[in-house]
């Protein structure tokens, strides 16, 4: 198992060079924004307490939420070739001819966007606030200013708050990547439009028939329905999270949508594992 | 217990069947060529040896049902397909280092030493080795696990002879012992006529002939006959006649070599031979697919 996932990420380099990039991009932008900071920062300073650390705190939130997605769009295409590139190449004639299930290999490529990608992103969101938080600092003192109030933003609280948000969207998307593996196993072609365009057809067809758009809601409720159930944002509008007690993993993990999520993903999965037995070259 | 045993192994695909009821055995220790045109049914035999593709019939592989238990049996059987299908992304390091991971029965030592014979580099990626360098990676992969059971399925294909010669020399020389099984698929026939113990034709999903390179040898005269004697030769019952520079070349089966010795030069036909004269004569008795004729009309008149 351990291979097979190794192997997975000497394949498809793009799981942590994309990240990589978004991370250099938004080091880069945010080296740039600094100029003109030591001003801000004075403003920033006359506000009271709980302005003054969103204010400091929001390039840092935003650099994370740009990473979650990224890793997301990266796990969709990543899952969406999985299974469909071995065929292609015909190297699955290869990865059959060694002893390895196909259980141990649909499980390992479902590992990647499940695991290995949420714990790239963590990784190289701390490092990307880490060095923000230098370049700020460098520029603070370069103004003749304190660095330290930077520190107004609990960072390792932080962190713990996008490890548990990394975990729970992990389990939210599971059954989409589920369902990834499962077309890119199936699908002789064109494995997105197959993935995609047969979600569009129930949707349009929901709309001309009923008049609702039920399965639009449920779709876009897969997509981000894990923020009411797994933070507590006290009905609030413009979500954030102010201390550990909004965090609601026992809410969370007793929510019946989360388990039939992962009813389905492990239907797709176990589908996918049968499915590859059948496959060759293609 | 034999390595490979199937009995009445079919299988279909859509309307075309592909093997239309197989009885094969092979025992431990042979080097079996399956010898066939294309679409014969040889790559569906072998998937179905590999536990690559569902069958009907009953098929024991090393004792093992090769569908149900494909990643048990392959720690015991080793596989080269009929094109270099090792993935072009992956780097030589990478490939000892993954091997070595996942297969108990890998040494890694063994294939560093034989690709040390070779110009391979380790930190080069399949893609960018030629594809001889790349038959000689995936076998120097083979030749260092420990399998009971070989399938090669045209292993050599768009190989140079250079690289055809140095494949099957290794393969015997550095390979091969009597505990080990080999089953081989090729169209170059004359390269391993003096590899082969035993040998099976297989034609349109069915076995058409079978025999050991021993009973190949005692079995099987050609006759380039001399003009006067065309007559009484033929009177002989020869199962193919050709042309060659306008003498008559008569190939005899059972036939004593005294009794031909006297109608011209006698000599050993090539497996070649035998199966043009076989696959020419079955052709007759059946319709075969318009291709298929084509194809056969083609090998016969060479």
């Amino acid at each position: 198992m351990y291979w097979s996932v190794r192997r997975e990420v000497w394949e498809n380099r793009s799981l942590y060079i994309v990240p990589l990039i978004v991370a250099a991009v938004q080091v880069f932008g945010f080296a740039i924004s600094t100029i003109g900071l030591a001003d801000r920062r004075r403003a920033v300073l006359l506000l009271d307490p709980a302005h003054q650390r969103a204010a400091i705190e929001q390039p840092y939130d935003l650099a994370a939420i740009m990473m979650i997605f990224i890793v997301f769009i990266v796990g969709v295409f990543y899952c969406l070739d999985a299974l469909h590139g071995e065929r292609r190449d015909r190297s699955i004639l290869f990865w059959k001819s060694l002893p390895v299930s196909d259980l141990t290999t649909v499980l390992s490529k479902a590992t990647i966007p499940l695991v290995v990608l949420p714990l790239i992103a963590f990784v190289i969101t701390v490092c990307v606030q880490l060095v923000m938080v230098l370049e700020t600092g460098v520029v603070l003192i370069f103004h003749g200013m304190s660095p330290a109030t930077t520190w107004v933003v609990p960072f390792f609280r932080n962190w713990l708050v996008l490890l548990y948000g990394l975990v729970a969207i992990a389990l939210w998307h599971a059954p989409i990547y589920g369902w990834l593996l499962l077309v890119s196993g199936w699908a002789r072609r064109a494995t997105f439009l197959w993935a995609v365009l047969p979600l569009l057809a129930i949707g349009i067809f929901e709309k001309i028939t009923f008049g609702t758009s039920y399965f639009g809601a449920f779709v876009r409720d897969r997509l981000m329905g894990f923020g009411p159930g797994a933070f507590d944002f006290h009905g609030r509008d413009n979500p954030t999270i102010d201390s550990l007690a909004q965090l609601t993993p026992g809410r969370y993990l007793s929510g019946a949508a989360l388990w039939i999520g992962l009813l389905f993903a492990v239907a797709f999965l176990a589908a996918a594992v049968r499915l590859r037995r059948y496959r060759g070259p293609i | 217990m034999a390595t490979i045993e199937a009995r009445g192994l079919r299988k279909a695909y859509g309307t075309t069947i592909a093997l239309d009821g197989v009885d094969l055995r092979v025992e431990e220790g042979r080097i079996l060529g399956l010898i066939g045109p294309n679409g014969a049914g040889k790559t569906t035999a072998l998937n179905a040896i590999l536990g690559l593709t569902l069958y009907q019939g009953e098929l024991k592989v090393l004792g093992r049902d090769p569908w149900a238990a494909r990643e048990q049996l392959m720690r015991d059987v080793s596989f080269i397909a009929d094109v270099a299908v090792l993935p072009r992304w992956i780097r030589v390091s990478q490939m000892l280092d993954y091997v070595a991971g996942v297969h108990p029965r890998f040494d890694r030592a063994k294939a560093e030493a034989f690709l040390a014979k070779t110009t391979i580099k380790r930190t080069s990626k399949v893609s960018q080795l030629s594809k001889g360098m790349v038959a000689q990676l995936h076998l120097a992969l083979v030749m260092a696990i420990d399998a009971k059971l070989l399938v090669l399925d045209e292993p050599t294909l768009g190989l140079d002879i250079l690289y055809r010669k140095q494949f099957y020399d290794s393969l015997l020389n550095d390979y091969f012992d009597r505990s080990r099984t080999i089953v081989v698929t090729t169209h170059q026939v004359e390269e391993i006529q003096e590899v082969l113990t035993d040998l099976m034709f297989i034609d349109r999903g069915r076995i058409v002939l079978e025999c050991s390179m021993e009973e190949f040898e005692s079995r099987y005269l050609e006759v380039m006959v001399n003009p006067e004697h065309v007559a009484a030769a033929r009177a002989l019952k020869p199962i193919h006649e050709r042309q060659v520079f306008g003498r008559s070349v008569l190939l005899f089966d059972h036939v004593d070599r005294d009794q031909l010795a006297v109608l011209g030069d006698v000599r050993r036909p090539s497996i070649a031979d035998l199966f043009i004269a076989v696959m020419t004569n079955r052709a007759g008795v059946a319709q075969p697919p318009s291709h298929k004729a084509t194809a056969r009309q083609g090998g016969a008149t060479t």
